[in-house]
């Protein structure tokens, strides 16, 4: 099941990153219209470094997680019911 | 799935107050700027930090009570956590009073005093260190816990509230209040202050199992 999430993102990275590479060629400033860039050059481009604290703090989340579960793994091997 | 509803509390909490603490609407006070938005990050450091160091001296003084070295455990895990904590709320503080206060360290009594107040815990950790047999270190830094946890809340809480400084809450300025706090921000406050401390006793769970495995042999 792990194994299945893990590809899963690694997917979802492999994918994000052609969607880079596929910006690169155009321009090598990020000048495109439409409504998702609008609003995130509005206000100052806030937007943005919310975008960047998002990340950040889901990252660490899933860091988290992630340890959570190793933890919980190691019990079920010994034998220790943590909380 | 059921035990661990507050761990994903804690996160839409959070991801509300990263999103909410950047755009909402704040009153642009004096040489605050935008950065009065820090509140929402820079004291939920020291709500976590302070509920880290209560479990921490409740357990050594339930340790001095029963001599059960599990207490011991948990003390130490939530000293770590705390002072990991409050290393986060002095840093911040630091880089806010950078700009705000024009110097990073000025000769204020609550950035001075907390600084003491860390030190003596910093001092807790390295005593543990310096201890190897389990039993006399576990009774001798939960006695030092004790008076640590005496000494942190007047140096951070009281003395800081009855001198002059240019921290919010002193004698001289309006603090963190019911009556001073604007109604926008407090929306987000109050839960910066739920989510950050939810993330903070999570911490210090994965802290206190990872202790119990790497001491198994103790507490079959």
């Amino acid at each position: 099941m792990i194994n299945k999430a893990f590809s899963f993102c690694c997917t979802c990275l492999l994918l994000l990153v052609s969607l880079f590479a596929n910006a690169q060629e155009n321009q090598n400033q990020n000048t495109e219209t439409g409504p998702v860039n609008e609003f995130f050059r509005s206000n100052g481009k806030i937007y943005v470094i919310v975008g960047v604290l998002l990340i950040i703090f889901i990252g660490i989340v899933i860091f988290l997680i992630a340890l959570d579960r190793k933890i919980t793994r190691l019990e079920r091997r010994d034998g220790i019911h943590g909380k | 799935m059921a035990k661990h509803w507050w761990k994903a509390l804690a996160v839409l909490l959070l991801v509300y107050v990263i999103i909410a603490g950047f755009t909402i609407e704040i009153p642009i006070i004096g040489t605050n700027g935008q950065s009065s938005r820090g509140l929402f990050f820079h004291v939920p450091m020291w709500m976590c930090m302070y509920t880290m160091f209560t479990i921490s001296v409740v357990n050594s003084v339930l340790y001095l009570s029963k001599y059960d070295l599990r207490r011991d455990v948990y003390a130490s895990a939530a000293a770590n956590v705390g002072v990991f904590y409050g290393i986060l709320g002095f840093a911040t503080g630091t880089l806010w009073a950078t700009y705000t206060w024009g110097g990073s360290f000025t000769s204020d009594p609550k950035q001075m005093l907390t600084a003491v107040a860390l030190m003596i815990y910093m001092a807790y950790l390295v005593l543990r260190l310096s201890i190897p047999d389990i039993d006399k270190r576990a009774r001798i830094s939960a006695v030092f816990n004790v008076f640590a946890f005496a000494l942190l809340i007047p140096l951070t809480y009281i003395i800081p509230r009855m001198v002059d400084s240019l921290h919010p809450g002193s004698a001289t300025t309006p603090g963190f209040a019911s009556s001073d706090t604007d109604d926008h921000m407090r929306m987000v406050l109050y839960p910066a202050f739920i989510g950050w401390v939810l993330l903070s006793v999570w911490i210090y769970t994965l802290f206190v199992r990872y202790k119990k495995l790497e001491l198994k042999n103790i507490f079959k």
